[in-house]
């Protein structure tokens, strides 16, 4: 860094000079600090009570609890002090929390079979579309496929149409094949439309192995299938992995179908998070720790994934 | 290489991560024993609902589940689930306006047989709740549910800030009478109109706080509190269907305009999209004097450690110049045609109609229909809003029951809220646009609709 | 349709063509499956799975969008009624009023993320130090559930317990509780604008920033040398060169907010009155709310021509753009 900045005094318009640099870092650091505000406010509003939650004004400085991370994980039923005074004392630290509420814990809440559900149908619908999408991407890319042009836009069109109206025929479909609110019904479904982000994204990252490895394999007595395995996957697991990733924010963020063909035994996240609700109003505690831990795998993939994100959220077609 | 390895050993751990975790299929575990699952709305009454289910639970060893969806999401998703007649639910506790299309579509299990070979009598509860919740059509010995939660809507207020004597005397010498919960809506306005912008233990507070909510049936179920008041009706009393001049009639617009005028003097800004729990969260962090809501939710707010026990007053819905009346809440409890668990569930409604139970019921929270225990002699004296409850049952009203009620609903929730929040408009004209998308909605169910 | 998959790939010409020696072709026989057995093996799954959730239902819809079906009545005869729900919605002031609402929201809010994206391309162009720390920071909301944050969003905005009201007084003086963003008319169509472009003007931004750093530096210093100013660098290198990618960045924010339904349901659901009820919520409420069925058949199939005629037409915009 400090060499480049040296370089800089050369004048050269491709390095900006350091006055430049430092004006476009107040503002880029300005911007960034303003963008993070919401998210941190969450997680904030993850450590406080329901009234520091609702405050009025709205509290900065708070003492924080883990009541939000309690109250999520757990259905609680509000009881007389008497009948909490005649109760054996609390065996863990969150059933004296929820005590002092005058609460009792009653069981244990939702979250932990809708989280499932988000991972199952997630996971599940990644692998599908990947692999589903693999091979496509092979073939588009290695063999002629008669009219291939208006296959693959076709393939993309299907991402086009908006999921509301997408769902109208689809609920009416899978209410024929009982396949409303079940988990294979959203991962049929979600791999639908994750299959053409995948044929895209992994026709380029195809497109990108040199056809020589492969001639030499084929040369050597391997059959196709041997060569695809042996010699083309290998080279391309990278862009695997990353449309992948790709994929699995795409069926994790989802709410649209999820909303209108989930109920309650394939309910993911996204329509589950607003639903929690504590004594009477919103519980923001819980709905803050729930989103902090919804979004607490999308932030990592989101690191990891830096290097292909572009090429990711632009269907393949930026590639740097 | 050592990375496809990684690849190849992630997805098979998710796969096999899926088949432990239950199949992929509808994932409806066969428990060892029996289980039923209830479906109602999110809020206290169905907390309380689960501590008197564990009874059953104890009597008849069949387990119970739950599933609770927020209020305004709530008609939305369960008419979701009727309509894709799916197998979540096999009881309902569904909305006294579902009744219509629920026995319609064959949605629920007609009760009639079962509660004449068990002699569940519906004579026994109350009759505003019979027809509300359990009869189709209307007025007609056709049961589709037992009623399970009566409701309607009140009002709370702060009893510590009237009791206040500084703010006693400077209400009096600006209305010249005493500082009381109201009876009629101008001295509610009045009152909002007092407390507006008031400074109270350093805070600034509002006037009222009333329904506003847009997405699914806020403002409808507050406006009509005015509407019934101020001489709105639904249709012609002797020409079914016949709405033009009664829904768009000069009383009407006047209660319309009232409850703007009620908006724009009285509630905390910002108050634009609100329903049950704004209204739970703006009463409990001290913001207003006084919140229309669901007598549902008082038990909850007397238990309040910040605004409950001495400081929560309660009071009727206010009269209008053309009468007195509220809107009905509450719901029935219903068996779902399409469930594997009919006889169970029928046992639970059994279960659920017997007086010891309604009367526990009552005590922890929930809202019984029978007439033993809402009738009996100690009940006005077993809460603090429980006379408040009794009157409000007799003077109830409610809104259309019809299979296409959620077309009416939400064709009601556009013209208020236009004209309400969004300023669009007059109220006759809201009222006119509302007739004509009325009008349009019957005629697609097949009604004929007379104009005069 | 080959306007598409150009543009989409835009160094397609680099990668060498799909046709393969006769020779190999003759070899590879003798092993395993044919390769062209193998081309169809691999593509028939994926056609099949598309075909199955999205063209038979589509079809399948097709031919509900001529019949009254209302799931909330289905025990009336269900009817053809021929091009009645079309006429029905051509007719409609209010799909009208619901149609402008999207499309003042599309515009504005692509328009108000090009501009920020690619400002803050520019900044970030400069290379400064620690920054692609920030970037990393800048870019994480449009990685999130837009349902979720937008759920969140609402506590936000909320004009008594919500900060975004507090901060803004903060800085104006304005009394925090005398403007609500979501409830009033004036403000709500802006505040989702706002929030979208919260979300997503980092979509934009990293678009840009690839344009910007496919541009070669020779060209900057053989301006250099013509003395150009920095201004006129700007107007005629740095801003032709990276409209393709602007360009590209446009298409699909445009497509993705014309289908928008999650953030904005979530955050106003529609309101005040239906100042921001977009098409898609409107869709959504007739299909899942009301239950016609058939009408909101004809309406989807009016917005897919919609949006698939107006990604059209600007593809082969942008392919005229490029070519130049």
């Amino acid at each position: 860094m400090t060499a480049a900045a040296t370089k800089s005094t050369a004048h050269s318009i491709v390095e900006a000079s350091p006055r430049a640099k430092a004006f476009a870092s107040g503002l880029v650091i300005l911007y960034a600090v303003i963008t993070i505000l919401p998210l941190l406010w969450i997680v904030a509003t993850a450590f406080k009570s329901q009234s520091d939650a609702i405050a009025y004004p709205p509290k900065v400085i708070f003492e924080p609890t883990l009541e939000g991370y309690v109250n999520l994980f757990t259905v609680r039923t509000r009881q007389t002090p008497d009948f909490i005074a005649k109760l054996p004392p609390p065996q863990t630290w969150y059933d004296k929390l929820v005590r002092q509420r005058d609460m009792v814990i009653a069981g244990p809440s939702k979250v932990v079979p809708r989280f499932v559900n988000s991972l199952i149908i997630g996971f599940g619908s990644t692998f599908l579309a990947v692999f589903l999408g693999t091979l496509a991407a092979y073939a588009f890319s290695r063999f002629r496929i008669p009219l291939a042009d208006d296959l693959l836009f076709f393939i993309l069109s299907t991402r086009m149409m908006p999921p509301v109206a997408v769902a109208i025929p689809i609920y009416l479909m899978y209410r024929q094949l009982n396949l409303t609110d079940t988990r294979l019904g959203m991962i049929l479904l979600y791999t639908a439309v994750n299959v053409s982000l995948a044929v895209w994204l992994l026709k380029g990252f195809i497109d990108e192995i040199p056809r020589e490895y492969e001639e030499a394999a084929l040369v050597d007595g391997y059959t196709r299938l041997q060569a695809l395995r042996k010699v083309v996957l290998p080279q391309a697991v990278t862009g695997i992995a990353a449309t992948a990733i790709f994929c699995l924010i795409f069926s994790w963020n989802e709410y649209a179908f999820a909303v209108l063909l989930t109920s309650g035994e394939a309910q993911t996240m996204p329509p589950f998070i607003p639903f929690i609700i504590g004594e009477g109003g919103q519980d923001w505690p819980a709905v803050a720790a729930a989103t902090t831990l919804f979004v607490v795998p999308i932030v990592m993939f989101t690191v990891l994934l830096r290097k292909h994100l572009l090429r990711g959220i632009t269907f393949g077609a930026v590639r740097k | 290489m050592r990375r496809l390895g990684w690849l190849r050993s992630t997805a098979a751990s998710v796969v096999v991560a899926a088949a432990a975790l239950g199949g992929l299929g509808g994932g409806q575990a066969a428990a060892q024993g029996k289980q039923l699952t209830l479906c109602w709305a999110a809020w206290d009454p169905a907390n309380a609902l689960v501590e008197l289910g564990k009874d059953f639970t104890k009597q008849s060893g069949i387990e119970m589940k739950y599933e609770f969806v927020p209020w305004t999401s709530y008609a939305d998703r369960f008419l979701n689930e009727l309509n894709s007649h799916g197998k979540l639910c096999d009881l309902i506790i569904g909305d006294s306006q579902w009744i219509g299309g629920a026995a319609e579509n064959k949605w629920y299990v007609k009760l009639n047989d079962f509660f004449d070979k068990e002699h569940i009598s519906m004579d026994d509860f109350v009759p505003a709740t019979v027809v509300g919740y359990s009869q189709w059509p209307k007025n007609t010995p056709n049961y589709w549910a037992l009623p399970a939660m009566a409701d309607a809507v009140g009002w709370t207020y702060r009893k510590d800030w009237f009791a206040r004597p500084e703010i006693q005397s400077a209400f009096k010498a600006k209305y010249g009478r005493d500082l009381a919960p109201p009876k009629t809506y101008d001295e509610l306005k009045q009152i909002g109109e007092f407390f507006q912008g008031r400074e109270i233990d350093g805070k600034k507070v509002y006037g009222a706080y009333i329904f506003t909510e847009r997405g699914s049936e806020g403002i409808t179920m507050g406006v009509t509190n005015v509407l019934y008041n101020y001489g709105f009706a639904y249709d012609n009393p002797k020409k079914p269907y016949q709405m033009q001049g009664i829904v768009n009639s000069a009383d009407a617009a006047k209660g319309l305009e009232f409850y703007k005028e009620l908006y724009k003097c009285c509630t905390a800004p910002g108050m634009t999209n609100a329903y049950m729990q704004e209204g739970l969260d703006a009463f409990k962090s001290g913001q207003v004097a006084m919140q229309m809501n669901w007598f549902a939710f008082f038990p909850g707010l007397y238990k309040d450690p910040n605004v409950g026990g001495d400081k929560i007053g309660f009071f009727v819905n206010p009269a209008g110049p053309k009468g007195h009346f509220t809107q009905l809440g509450g719901q029935g409890i219903s068996v779902v045609a399409t469930s594997d668990h009919k006889d169970d569930a029928l046992a639970y409604i059994k279960w659920f109609a017997q007086p010891a139970v309604q009367q526990k019921w009552w005590q922890i929270g929930g809202y019984s229909a029978l007439k033993a225990v809402v009738d009996a002699p100690d009940f006005p004296k077993s809460a603090a809003f429980a006379p408040q409850f009794l009157e409000s049952m007799g003077i109830v009203k409610d809104f259309w029951a019809e299979p296409s009620y959620a077309q009416l609903l939400l064709d009601m929730q556009k013209r208020v809220h236009d004209y309400v929040v969004a300023d669009k408009g007059t109220a006759q004209q809201a009222l006119d646009l509302l007739v004509k998308d009325w009008t349009k909605v019957f005629k697609e169910q097949g009604k004929e609709v007379a104009s005069q | 349709m080959d306007t598409m998959t150009t543009i989409l790939q835009p160094d397609h010409a680099t990668i060498p063509g799909v046709s393969t020696p006769a020779k190999s072709r003759a070899a590879r026989r003798v092993h395993g499956l044919s390769d062209r057995t193998i081309a169809w093996l691999f593509v028939a799954p994926t056609i099949a799975l598309l075909l199955a959730i999205n063209i038979f239902p589509l079809i399948w819809m097709i031919r509900l969008s001529f019949t009254n079906l209302n799931l909330s009545m289905s025990y009336l005869p269900l009817r053809f009624v021929g091009l009645d729900n079309f006429s029905d919605i051509l007719n409609d002031e209010d799909v009208w009023f619901r149609l402008q609402t999207t499309a003042q929201f599309v515009i504005s809010s692509v328009a108000l993320q090009v501009v920020v994206g690619f400002g803050l391309a520019l900044l970030i162009n400069r290379q400064f130090r620690g920054h692609s720390f920030w970037t990393t920071i800048i870019l994480l909301p449009m990685m999130l559930s837009p349902a979720v944050v937008g759920n969140f969003w609402t506590l936000l905005l909320q004009p008594q317990i919500g900060p975004f009201n507090y901060l803004i007084s903060l800085f104006t003086g304005v009394p925090p509780s005398s403007f609500s963003m979501t409830g009033q008319v004036s403000l709500a169509p802006w505040t989702i604008v706002l929030v979208d472009t919260w979300m997503w003007a980092p979509y934009v931004m990293l678009i840009c920033l690839a344009g910007l750093r496919s541009i070669p530096d020779y060209i900057y210093e053989a301006a250099e040398v013509d003395r150009a100013s920095a201004w006129r660098q700007f107007w005629s290198i740095t801003l032709p060169m990276t409209v393709p990618f602007l360009m590209l960045a446009v298409l699909f924010r445009a497509i993705e907010n014309f289908k928008m339904f999650d953030m904005v349901n979530l955050l106003t659901s529609g309101g005040p009155g239906s100042t921001t009820e977009l098409v898609s919520i409107s869709l959504k409420r007739a299909a899942f709310e009301k239950w016609r069925t058939g009408y909101s058949s004809a309406l989807a199939i009016i917005l897919f021509v919609t949006v698939f005629g107006a990604a059209n037409i600007y593809v082969k915009t942008l392919n005229k753009v490029k070519q130049r």
